[in-house]
Parts: structure tokens; C-alpha cells; sequence
């Protein structure tokens, strides 16, 4: 098999091509519709309506209202990517690690399995009959234990709102992402470490944490871009009163809101723009603290 | 003799109805490479891990050099372990994981540096030490986890069955290493496996185990030459059982097959009639008659294999047959089945069974 | 004390996820003064919008289904079998939708193929709606090809197309016959994903003015009061019988060789 002889490189040449004949379908449809598609967005942010080339959209941006609401969406996203990570991690670690019983595992799986899919629309119902005005947990509390939730300034239509409703899907998604993780910690590793004399925080800090570090920052990087992209839910929940960068987008692909059509380019780019620094971050810090995987 | 160094007295542990390990004591003295051999399930490693403190006896106690750690954590044991699947932290090099004892202890970072390569040395691995786990051999990784169980100069090194991941010939040397470095460091050692082999060539003591007991304990000759039970005979090693009806309890004469043998040994009270389990080692017994064997029982050749160097060959007698070894004669055919012969043994190595 | 925190920590969860439920729920059935009822779930099954937009979403699901598979089942299969050297490539495209918002993607469609473009699909109904098809294929791309790839995982593609080839099997016939019934469990839980995405879909279908069950949805609520928290319960039955459709046929699945060590 190592030596090649000239016939032998022959048939690879002619094999080649064939070979991948086989991904072509696949390699078709993402090119028209995952690539060409953004790739359209990117180059339409860097042109006028003639075509040419220019910088004025992504200028057109520095204005306070888009500011800000990229920097609304960029603190939703992190908080809720944040928190979800955290609670999450706690739920599953709590649960593959002994701390509850083993039977919770497989329904704490599949609820999240559903929870994390529960996302859209339908959710910001629930959430509005829950903590709305006149949602079921508002009313509860202003009725019965006579605290007020709209007067100590919790709106549901805010950064905190959108938080709390986001974490209903972030924190299963982190939960179905990091059980797998979790269980890929030998127990072998932990014996060792305590054998060895490490205390249990000292196993976390330099064994188990230092493994896990790759996963978790890929999940963080994945909610992220999974709150910042999340339309369906933000428009059910405040109409377009919240002003997030989903919501502007929307607003203006459906009517031309900002007055100047290639400001929407630049919009969804700087959409691509914010994803992907955070997963180049992830693939930075990946690296970097990957040496020691094949 | 002086105070055993590791002391386990009388340990129970049952995991709800099931009792894994059964009022199990043992003595180790200091410096002494002790196995534990017997066939999974039989308590081995739950008795190790106890040893270790990750598995707390429902009874009984374990006492390192005179103080009583049964209920101590094994983080406060000061004790060594190797495991099967090496356990090495991937994250961290070779460096990093020899050094990891001496880190979370606060040793000093230069003494820390210098013991790491002294380990480094020892296990003959002198330039890998900023290697990561992945990049080493199974046969060098779990050498470098026997270097970061020493490291520490732990009182007692605790082997769970370190050789049964790697290949035949690592294993082979990577055993006589093993016991060096244990003799070079004079470390109590307890050693867990099933491999018979692994047990009596390294060790100094063997506690055969069985239905979570210890069924004999004995140095490797004992236990090889003088089994006391059937299990032990059965386990270790190759053991042709053969069933002998009592003719004379007066004599000690047995009848096997179609003839009378004379034994050495007691016939614990038995009576005319009674039959006996009766144990001989293949190597006790040669084909035909030979010179200084007391014994000999007619038989007929029914089975042959050439094995390279050894021949082995199968003959019955009457209803029961035994296995024997043969070396390899290029000058001499080897015996063919269904031939007629008498096999030789000296009437000692015929052993009653319990 | 630990085991006590982690069960404070689940309490809370349990808490902070049953709470939306009940109050969907509780709200849905509030509808007539005074007494619970189901009048708001009968005024949205009434709804003759609510059947239309259901039954598109759920034919476009089956549509969406049908075309992943047949996109990603040979893809799959033939990374696997010939070029696994581009399977973490594959595998890094197949992750892009997750990364790249939704919004963004039909964003590049709606300006690369409309009416007056090169490929004018917003220019008919049926353009329109294989363009959203396209743009549910993508979304739903990530679940089914983990799915797939995992089902493929389990089965030695290799040896049984080699056998199959033995026997003079064509390469259709050995997808069809011998490759996609040993993962049809795992073909099965991404379908039941995909279904569950595209019915609660709301931005694509929105922008790509498509009458589906998320903008219908969307409209509801910003137009009643208590027929949205019925939806909102019907759509939590959809997805939690998709996840358990999920569960029932995974448990029929082939297990993934053990590893003797």
C-alpha cells in the first residue's frame, strides 16, 4: 500500500474525482443555501445600492439606537449563556456525580431534550402567563404575599425578562451537551487525585475542570450564538418594543425601518460579525488549551 | 518477628444482601510483595480498594504501620495506586502527573522538580517527561503511573491488576520491572490479579481468594506444590483431577482405573470404598516408565497436540484422563491416539483434595 | 451536605421549569370568568387558520424529513466509507447553522433568490416554498447529521458494503436495502428534531411570508389574550411527543460495540 507504483498513483487520480462525486449533493446545498447566502450578506454590508464598494453601511451602524441594541443583545446573550452554563453544569454534575439518585438521569435527559426545543414563540406565551401583568406568578405575589414585582422594576419586556425566559432553553441545552462531558470523566481520575492527596476542590481545580475546559467553553460559545440569534421569542414576547439587534433586523428585511435597505446588510453582518468572534474565542482558547488532545 | 506492617483484621463488606468480601484478616510485612489472585468477582479488588479507603468495610479494620486508617479518606492514607487503565491525567505531562502528589502537598517546587526526575530515572523514561499520555505507549504509561504512585514515598503500594491492559510481551517485562523498583525501594506492595502466572513469578506471598475469602495463603511454591483445596489446585495452574475409589485404608492404596496406587499422604479417615478427589500436576507425570516414580496406572493415548517445544498429551484412564507434558524429540514420533501406554508418577505429587 | 445542596439545586430548577408550564396552563383555561374550561383550546381548534397553518407546517415537516434524509443519509455514509479524512470538515459545516443566526441565512435568501435574480424562487408559491424547505433543511442539518453519523458510528459501514457488494448489490440498493434500515432508529430521532423545529419555525416562515404554524402563532398572540397560552400548551405536547417518539424508537436502536477495556 506505501509504495506507489505509477500504475497505482494512476487509479487513485482516476478514482479521486469520483470519490467525491459523492459529497457533491451535499456540497451543493450548503453552498446555495448556507454559504452563498451569507456570503451575499457579507459583501452586500460593503456595497451601495449600485454595487460599489463602500464602508458607509457598516458607518451607518455608529448611530445610538443600533448601538445599543447590539450591546442589549451582546449582555442577553452573555447573561443567559452565562447563567445557563453555570446552572446547567451544576444540574448535570449534581446528577452524573452522585449527589441525587440515578433514576432522575434519564427524565432530567429527556425533559431537557424537550425544554431545549421548547424555544420560540410558545415560549414566550408561557412565560407571559406566568410572569406578565397578569401572569400567574404576578398575581400570585401581588394578591396573596402583596409584593409587587412591576414596582421592584422586574419587567419582563428587559434585559432581565428576556434573560430569565432565554435560560428556559439555555440551561437544558447546556444540560444535554455537558452530561456526555461529565460522564467522559474516568473515575479512575478522580481515585487517582485522592489517592495522590488531592482534596476534592484540588481534583476539580486541576483535573477535572482543566478536561472539561474545552467543552464548556464550546457550549458557552453555542448558547451564545443561540440567544443572540433568537427572534421568534423576542418578538412574541414584546412585539418590537425591545430594541435587540434580532428584532431591528426583522423589522427591517419585513419594512425598510432604517431608511436605507444596505443598512440591513451591514446589520446582519455585524450579526455575523458578534457570533463569530465568539466562536473565534472558542477556537482560540480551544487550542490553547488543547495540547494535550490528539 | 516484628509487628506486621499492614494489618487487616477481620473485614466484611456487603453491598446491601450481597457480601462481596467475608471476614477477610491478613498480615503484611514491611517490604513484602503480597498478591491477591483469584477469578473476578471473587473480592480482590473491593478488599484493594478498602486497603485504598475508597470502599468502607462494613466490618473490620485495616491498620498501616501501627495506626488504624479504616476510617480515614484516602487522600489522608499516604498511600500509592496503580490501575488498570493507567488513570493518567490527560490534561497534564508526564512531568506534571509524577509531580501532581508532591503539588497538591506543597512540596517546594525545586524538591518537587528534582524527586520528579529521579522518578524519571527510575523508570528508565529520563527524556519524556514533557511528553502528554496520549503520545506514550500503554507499556510506558503505566509506567509512569507507578512513577506517580512513588513519587510520594507512600507507605504502601496498592497494584490493581496494572498489567491486563497491555500486550503480552510489555506485560512479561514491564512485571520484572515492576519488581525491581519494589525490591530496589523495598515498598510494601499489594498486588491484584487473575493471572496466575503474574502472581507466582513476582511475588512473595499469594492469598488465593475465592467467594470473598481467603482461600489459602502461601508463598508461590506452596501454593503451586501444596494446594489445599480443590479451587486453589484448580486455579493455579493445570491440574488433572481424577477420582480414586479407597481399597485399603490401612495402606493408603488407591484404585485408579484399572490399578492400585500407594499413597504418601494421609487419606483423612477414609474408609474402604469411599472415593477421593485427586489432584496431579501435568508435570508431575511422564509417559511409560521412568526411573524413580513409585507409580505407574495403565492407559490409553486419546488426544495429542504439538505445541512447539512441549507436546501435550491426553490419556485415559478408565473413565477419567489426565494431561501431561512432553518435551519434543525431533529424533522420537510422538505418540499416536488410540496407542496403549502406562504413565509414570512419583506417589508424593498425587495430592488428596478437600 | 452535598447531596443537600444538590437537591436545593434541583428543587429550584424544578421550580424555575414548572412554574411556565402551570401558568401556561392555568392561563389557558381561564378564558371563561370565574371557572376553568377549555374554551380557548376549542377556539383554537376551531380556528380554521389554526388547521391550515398546522397542516402546513406539518406537510413542510415531512417535506423538510424526507429531503434531510435523502441529503444526508448518502453523505453520511460515503464520508464514512471513502473520504473520512473530510469528516471533521463535514462535521464543522454541518455545526455552521447553529452558529450563523436564522435570520441572517433567510436574510442571504430573500436577496440572492429573488424575483429578479438568477434563481428566482420567491417569484412563485412553490418556489417560495422550497426555498423555506431548503431553509428548515439547514436548521434542522446540525441534529440530523449528528443523528445519522452517530446511527452510522454504531454499524461497520465498510464490512457490510463490502459484503453487500460481494453479493452484487448497486450502491442505491445497498443504501436502501442495507445502510438506512441499520440506522433508521437514529434517521427516526432527527426526523422527530426536525419535525419539532419546524413546526414552532417562526423567523424563516415569517420573512419568507409563508402561512406556517409559528407566524400564525406569533399572530395569535399579539391578538388575544388566552388562546396563545392554549397554543403555547399544544405546542408543548407537539414537541415533548416528538422527544418521546424519540425515546420509544431509540430504545429499539442497535447498541454501539462495547470496547473490552
Amino acid at each position: 500500500m506505501t509504495t506507489q507504483t505509477p500504475t497505482a498513483s494512476k487509479t487513485i487520480m482516476s478514482r479521486l474525482p469520483l470519490n467525491w462525486l459523492g459529497v457533491a449533493p451535499f456540497a451543493l446545498f450548503v453552498t446555495l443555501f448556507l454559504f452563498l447566502p451569507t456570503m451575499n450578506i457579507v459583501i452586500g454590508a460593503f456595497q451601495n445600492p449600485a454595487g460599489e464598494f463602500t464602508l458607509a453601511n457598516i458607518q451607518g451602524l455608529n448611530t445610538p439606537s443600533i448601538i445599543s441594541a447590539y450591546w442589549i443583545s451582546i449582555k442577553i446573550s452573555l447573561a443567559s449563556a452565562l447563567l445557563g452554563c453555570l446552572v446547567g453544569f451544576s444540574v448535570a454534575a449534581a446528577v452524573t456525580l452522585g449527589g441525587l439518585p440515578k433514576w432522575i438521569r434519564s427524565p432530567l435527559l429527556t425533559f431537557s431534550g424537550v425544554a431545549s426545543n421548547f424555544a420560540g414563540v410558545p415560549l414566550a406565551f408561557a412565560f407571559l402567563a406566568t410572569l406578565g401583568p397578569i401572569g400567574l406568578v404576578t398575581v400570585f405575589l401581588r394578591t396573596q404575599i402583596g409584593i409587587d414585582l412591576r414596582s421592584l422594576g422586574f419587567n419582563l419586556l428587559s434585559f432581565w425578562g428576556l434573560t430569565v425566559t432565554y435560560l428556559f432553553f439555555q440551561i437544558p441545552l447546556m444540560i444535554l451537551i455537558i452530561t456526555p462531558a461529565l460522564d467522559g470523566l474516568k473515575r479512575e481520575w478522580r481515585e487517582a487525585a485522592s489517592i495522590l492527596g488531592a482534596s476534592g476542590f484540588q481534583y476539580w481545580r486541576l483535573v477535572a475542570f482543566p478536561i472539561l475546559f474545552p467543552s464548556l467553553l464550546g457550549t458557552l460559545a453555542l448558547l451564545f450564538a443561540n440567544s443572540f440569534g433568537a427572534v421568534a421569542t423576542a418578538i412574541a414576547l414584546t412585539g418590537s418594543s425591545l430594541n435587540i439587534v434580532p428584532i431591528l433586523l426583522f423589522a427591517q428585511i419585513r419594512g425598510d425601518v432604517l431608511g436605507d435597505p444596505h443598512l440591513g446588510y451591514a446589520l446582519a453582518f455585524g450579526m455575523i460579525v458578534v457570533t463569530g468572534i465568539a466562536n473565534t474565542i472558542y477556537i482560540w482558547l480551544r487550542a490553547r488549551s488543547e495540547r494535550w488532545l490528539k | 518477628m516484628s509487628d506486621p506492617f499492614l494489618l487487616i483484621q477481620n473485614v466484611r463488606k456487603a453491598y446491601g444482601d450481597v457480601t462481596v468480601v467475608k471476614d477477610f484478616s491478613l498480615e503484611v510485612e514491611q517490604g513484602e510483595f503480597v498478591s491477591f489472585l483469584g477469578p473476578s468477582g471473587c473480592g480482590k479488588t473491593t478488599m484493594l480498594r478498602i486497603v485504598a479507603g475508597f470502599e468502607v468495610p462494613s466490618a473490620g479494620s485495616v491498620v498501616i504501620g501501627g495506626k488504624d486508617v479504616t476510617s480515614l479518606k484516602p487522600n489522608q492514607r499516604n498511600i500509592g495506586m496503580v490501575f488498570q487503565s493507567y488513570a493518567l491525567f490527560p490534561n497534564m505531562t508526564v512531568g506534571q502527573n509524577i509531580g501532581f502528589g508532591l503539588k497538591v502537598a506543597g512540596v517546594p517546587k525545586a524538591e518537587a522538580a528534582a524527586r520528579v526526575d529521579e522518578m524519571l530515572q527510575l523508570i528508565s523514561l529520563p527524556q519524556l517527561g514533557d511528553r502528554y499520555p496520549y503520545q506514550l505507549s500503554g507499556g510506558q504509561q503505566q509506567r509512569v503511573a507507578l512513577a506517580r504512585a512513588m513519587a510520594g514515598k507512600p507507605q504502601v503500594l496498592l497494584l490493581d491488576e496494572p498489567l491486563s491492559a497491555l500486550d503480552a510481551k510489555v506485560r512479561v517485562s514491564l512485571r520484572d520491572e515492576i519488581r525491581a523498583i519494589q525490591k530496589a525501594l523495598g515498598i510494601t506492595t499489594i498486588f491484584v490479579t487473575h493471572d496466575q502466572e503474574e502472581a507466582l513469578s513476582m511475588s512473595d506471598r499469594i492469598v488465593v481468594m475465592h467467594g470473598g475469602m481467603a482461600e489459602q495463603v502461601g508463598t508461590p511454591y506452596e501454593i503451586y506444590n501444596k494446594p489445599t483445596s480443590k479451587f486453589v489446585a484448580g486455579f493455579v495452574g493445570t491440574l488433572n483431577v481424577l477420582d480414586g475409589t479407597v481399597t485399603d485404608p490401612a495402606t493408603g492404596a488407591v484404585r485408579i482405573g484399572d490399578d492400585n496406587v500407594v499413597m504418601k499422604q494421609s487419606l483423612n479417615g477414609a474408609k474402604a470404598g469411599d472415593t477421593l478427589s485427586l489432584a496431579l500436576r501435568p508435570e508431575a507425570i511422564s509417559l511409560g516408565k521412568q526411573p524413580g516414580r513409585d507409580a505407574s496406572i495403565g492407559g490409553t493415548i486419546s488426544e495429542v497436540s504439538f505445541l512447539g517445544s512441549v507436546i501435550r498429551v491426553r490419556v485415559g484412564l478408565g473413565k477419567d484422563a489426565v494431561s501431561l507434558d512432553t518435551f519434543n524429540n525431533p529424533a522420537k514420533p510422538p505418540p499416536k491416539v488410540g496407542e496403549k501406554t502406562e504413565i509414570s508418577f512419583s506417589s508424593a505429587d498425587l495430592l488428596v483434595l478437600h | 451536605m452535598n447531596r443537600f445542596w444538590a437537591w436545593l439545586a434541583l428543587a429550584g430548577g424544578m421550580i424555575y421549569f414548572v412554574l411556565p408550564l402551570l401558568g401556561m396552563t392555568e392561563f389557558s383555561l381561564k378564558m371563561r370568568r370565574g371557572v376553568y374550561s377549555f374554551d380557548a383550546y376549542a377556539r383554537v381548534l376551531a380556528d380554521p387558520k389554526f388547521q391550515e397553518t398546522f397542516t402546513y407546517s406539518v406537510v413542510m415537516a415531512l417535506v423538510t424529513i424526507l429531503f434531510g434524509v435523502l441529503l444526508v443519509v448518502p453523505t453520511a455514509y460515503w464520508v464514512r466509507l471513502k473520504l473520512p479524512r473530510l469528516r471533521p470538515y463535514i462535521e464543522f459545516i454541518t455545526l455552521l447553522p447553529l452558529v450563523i443566526p436564522a435570520i441572517v441565512i433567510v436574510f442571504g435568501y430573500i436577496r440572492l433568490y429573488n424575483t429578479s435574480s438568477w434563481l428566482p424562487l420567491t417569484g412563485s408559491v412553490f418556489g417560495t416554498n422550497a426555498l423555506l424547505m431548503f431553509g428548515y433543511s439547514t436548521l434542522s442539518l446540525p441534529y440530523m447529521y449528528r443523528a445519522v453519523d452517530t446511527g452510522l458510528r454504531t454499524i461497520d459501514v465498510s464490512t457490510l458494503t463490502e459484503a453487500a457488494q460481494s453479493l452484487g448489490a448497486g450502491w442505491i440498493t445497498i443504501l436502501s436495502r442495507i445502510i438506512l434500515p441499520n440506522v433508521l432508529v437514529a434517521v427516526l430521532s432527527g426526523a422527530f428534531v426536525t419535525l419539532a423545529i419546524v413546526l414552532g419555525e417562526f423567523t424563516m416562515a415569517a420573512l419568507l411570508n409563508r402561512p406556517a404554524f409559528g407566524p400564525y402563532m406569533q399572530l395569535l398572540g399579539a391578538n388575544r389574550a388566552y388562546e396563545p397560552a392554549a397554543l403555547a400548551v399544544i405546542a408543548f405536547a407537539i414537541t415533548w411527543g416528538c422527544m418521546a417518539l424519540i425515546q420509544i424508537v431509540s430504545r429499539f436502536a442497535p447498541k454501539a460495540p462495547v470496547n473490552p477495556h
